[in-house]
């Protein structure tokens, strides 16, 4: 099936127009390479920002340059950060040749039936996702209900009061070295405010906001849900999304205020040359529900563990994650509870599938504190290994101030039974057919709670990875 | 054309161990055998043997359906040849609904040649049958959403593989029901379901001690398996006395077949 001739055509003429093929002169501006002051105050110049915003980007890049990289976690070394460009202003018609993009994510694309418009999209050929008129109406219902939802530049632009009482409030820029990093170079990202009792029935997606670029390197995501309100917000998606930028640090702050609800759904499934280091935290007010579904299919080095502080009785957070590692990647997520108010409540369920010498690390945290008495926690780890080649490692971290609490954690690791595998193939399925069904299977419990197009997808992706068509 | 299957002087063994010493047998499409024998005999053997199970290897004889030799088969080849195989404990598939994995399985027995990735059975279409089949057997409707096998009794699962046996529709049944433990209700629902499932387009071997399974499955053939060889084939009446006195008779019948194991040294059930 050929993928190359439908586009051909539209690189083609712009490469004519142009007159050029190099990538990177496709945008209206790129600051030079590495990281210093200067680079930063010029960001914070181009866009506009207020003067505390700049103070802020820079103070944060005085902690990152001073902070040590992590001796922990995954293999860093050839993350160098003097050859990364930290800030890119997208021209209008953002012209990455469909060519640059590799051939095995492209096929991939055909697989999943992906649409045209949306793999140019996925691939970061087009800058936006035309989906203004499917949208559109939509934004107005949300606008009418007094909901803000548009990507943060904008927030700090048309919201500065609310957005400055809550920015940096979840995750300070001390807080970690790739935090103080988001912190000084931050571009993009979505920032959401829910009124009190504002219930929204749909998830709001990433996509939605066409104002700006989406999937940016350094984006960084505010929401805030007030009392009694709730939200359910969808990033990222299942289809390899190819990226030439070869760091993503992302920062994501979340507030959830008292009997508030949010859910936080992720599937990232960056090309195989990407570090994806996210940084993502939620505060958990009185009888409020976090819950974070986490999805983590691609890149080279993930680095994630979505948190929760339950700060007053009666919350409740959960984590929901999957990671599955193949050849040359490296999986190394999990979550945080931490309680630090009696009567709350926290569960996570790690699902782990390594294949092919992947590698992939379940790395949690349970934490009570001092007279949080009361307290539930239920840790669920559960690590697939497909074949004697991968990896699969538990890191677990529970500490515990508290005695008069309930702390549980299960953990299996299992190979693909002979015995599953025989009863399927006696029923007509192949090899293949059947492992990817019983893998399926295995990542069920967080599968079943993704929007249905994200689960399809996610499962048809299974099935391809179990092929061994997709590296 | 009615197809046979053809089991030739086959020889089984499991790791180092043989446990079949030469049987031959033959099913047509439309006839209902019944396989019993003491345990340890071999009959479960022939059962995997048949389905392709790779811990069980052939070392000599062959596995035909009409003349082809399936021998070298992977069990789901031998599916999409028209094999069926209900286990005696179904494993455990989690998180895998039910309803999904008949819908592959369906598509696959079919379509022996589908490829990966491409022409499942219509959702729509297969819902509607699966419904039908369902309410034929008296299965409630919210089966097909529970994952295969997981929390079933032990009746449930009987149920499921009926279910299986009634979509794929194949041209050759083996029912594994060995265990002498059976609850009543398990009992009752493969024979029944099975009576109603069995006809001029399905050859069945039934692998037994219950006479009560026979009851509503009448065979015309039912083979004695002594030491991992089929020693004596009759017909109902074979069965009463089997079932009225025991393997005496037919182990003094037969004083040179192979003794029987003293212990199970074996895994899998022989």
């Amino acid at each position: 099936m050929s993928t190359d001739t439908p586009v051909k055509s539209d690189v083609e003429i712009g490469a004519y127009k142009y007159g050029f093929h190099d990538s990177t002169d496709y945008y209206a501006f790129k600051s030079r390479k590495g990281l210093d002051a200067q680079i930063v105050s010029q960001i914070s110049e181009m866009k506009r920002e207020p003067e505390w915003m700049r103070d802020f980007r820079l103070k944060s890049l005085e902690i990152f340059e001073s902070r040590p990289m992590p001796a922990w976690g995954g293999d860093m070394t050839d993350l160098i950060f003097d050859n990364i460009y930290y800030y890119m202003k997208a021209a209008t018609e953002q012209g990455k040749s469909w060519d640059d993009v590799p051939a095995d994510i492209r096929r991939t694309y055909d697989r999943l039936g992906i649409p045209e418009a949306e793999k140019k999209y996925l691939a970061g050929v087009k800058a936006q996702y035309e989906s203004e008129v499917v949208y559109g109406s939509l934004r107005e219902d949300l606008a009418k209900q007094g909901v803000i939802f548009t990507d943060t530049d904008s927030a700090l632009q048309e919201h500065p009061d609310l957005f400055r009482e809550y920015f940096g409030t979840v995750i300070p820029p001390g807080d970690n070295k790739f935090a103080a990093l988001n912190s000084a170079v931050w571009s993009g990202g979505s920032f959401i405010y829910v009124p009190k009792g504002v219930q929204i029935d749909f998830p709001l997606q990433a996509y939605f906001r066409i104002n700006s670029q989406n999937m940016g390197q350094f984006e960084r995501t505010l929401i805030i849900v007030d009392e009694g309100a709730s939200v359910h917000y969808v990033e990222g998606c299942t289809a390899p999304t190819y990226s030439s930028d070869s760091l993503h640090s992302a920062v994501v702050e979340i507030i959830v205020k008292r009997g508030a609800r949010c859910r936080y759904t992720t599937i990232q499934n960056w090309s195989n040359n990407v570090y994806n280091l996210v940084t993502k935290r939620a505060m958990a007010y009185g009888d409020s529900l976090m819950e974070w579904i986490d999805g983590n299919l691609g890149s080279k080095l993930t680095m994630k563990y979505p948190a929760i502080w339950l700060m007053e009785p009666g919350a409740r957070g959960e984590t929901l994650s999957i990671a599955f590692a193949g050849e040359g990647q490296h999986q190394d997520a999990g979550a945080k509870m931490v309680h630090c108010a009696p009567n709350t409540s926290s569960r996570i369920i790690s699902k782990s599938i390594s294949k092919n010498g992947g590698r992939s690390s379940y790395r949690g945290l349970v934490k009570v504190h001092k007279d949080a008495v009361n307290c539930r926690s239920n840790v669920v780890c559960d690590a697939l290994i497909l074949d004697s080649a991968s990896r699969s490692d538990t890191y677990p971290y529970i500490e515990v101030e508290e005695q008069n609490v309930a702390i549980e954690h299960e953990a299996s690791v299992s190979k693909i039974a002979e015995e599953q595998l025989f009863y399927l193939m006696s029923r007509g399925l192949t090899e293949a057919e059947a492992s990817a069904m019983i893998v399926t299977g295995f990542v069920e419990p967080l599968v079943k709670e993704l929007p249905m197009e994200y689960a399809v997808e996610l499962n048809r992706l299974i099935e391809l990875q179990m092929e061994g068509s997709v590296g | 054309m009615t197809s046979v299957l053809k089991i030739t002087d086959l020889h089984v063994s499991v790791g180092e161990t043989p446990i079949l010493r030469g049987v031959n047998m033959q099913i047509r499409q439309g006839e209902v055998h019944a396989l019993m024998g003491p345990n340890g005999s071999g009959k479960s053997t022939l059962a995997y043997a048949l389905a392709g199970h790779p811990n069980y290897s052939i070392t000599s004889g062959s596995i035909e359906i009409d003349g082809v030799n399936i021998s070298e088969f992977e069990a789901d080849a031998r599916a999409r040849l028209g094999l069926f195989l209900a286990f005696q404990y179904p494993v455990v598939i989690p998180g895998v609904k039910v309803a999904d994995f008949l819908r592959h399985a369906v598509s696959n027995i079919r379509n022996p040649d589908r490829k990966e990735g491409e022409g499942l059975i219509g959702m729509r279409e297969f819902r509607k049958e699966i419904r039908e089949r369902m309410t034929e057997l008296g299965m409630d409707h919210e089966f097909a959403r529970r994952y295969l096998n997981d929390g079933f009794s032990g009746g449930e699962k009987k149920r499921m593989e009926i279910l299986q046996l009634a979509m794929l529709q194949p041209r050759f049944a083996i029912l594994d029901e060995t265990d002498s433990g059976l609850d009543s209700d398990a009992v009752r629902v493969v024979s029944e379901g099975l009576a109603k499932l069995s006809g001029p387009q399905m050859g069945v071997l039934i692998i037994t001690h219950h006479e009560r399974l026979l009851e509503f499955n009448r065979p015309q053939f039912v083979h004695v398996m002594l030491g991992g060889r089929i020693v004596e084939t009759g017909g109902s009446d074979l069965a009463h006395e089997l079932h009225a006195r025991g393997y005496a008779d037919v182990r003094a019948r037969h004083p040179d077949a192979a003794p029987e194991p003293t212990h199970t040294t074996t895994a899998a059930a022989v």
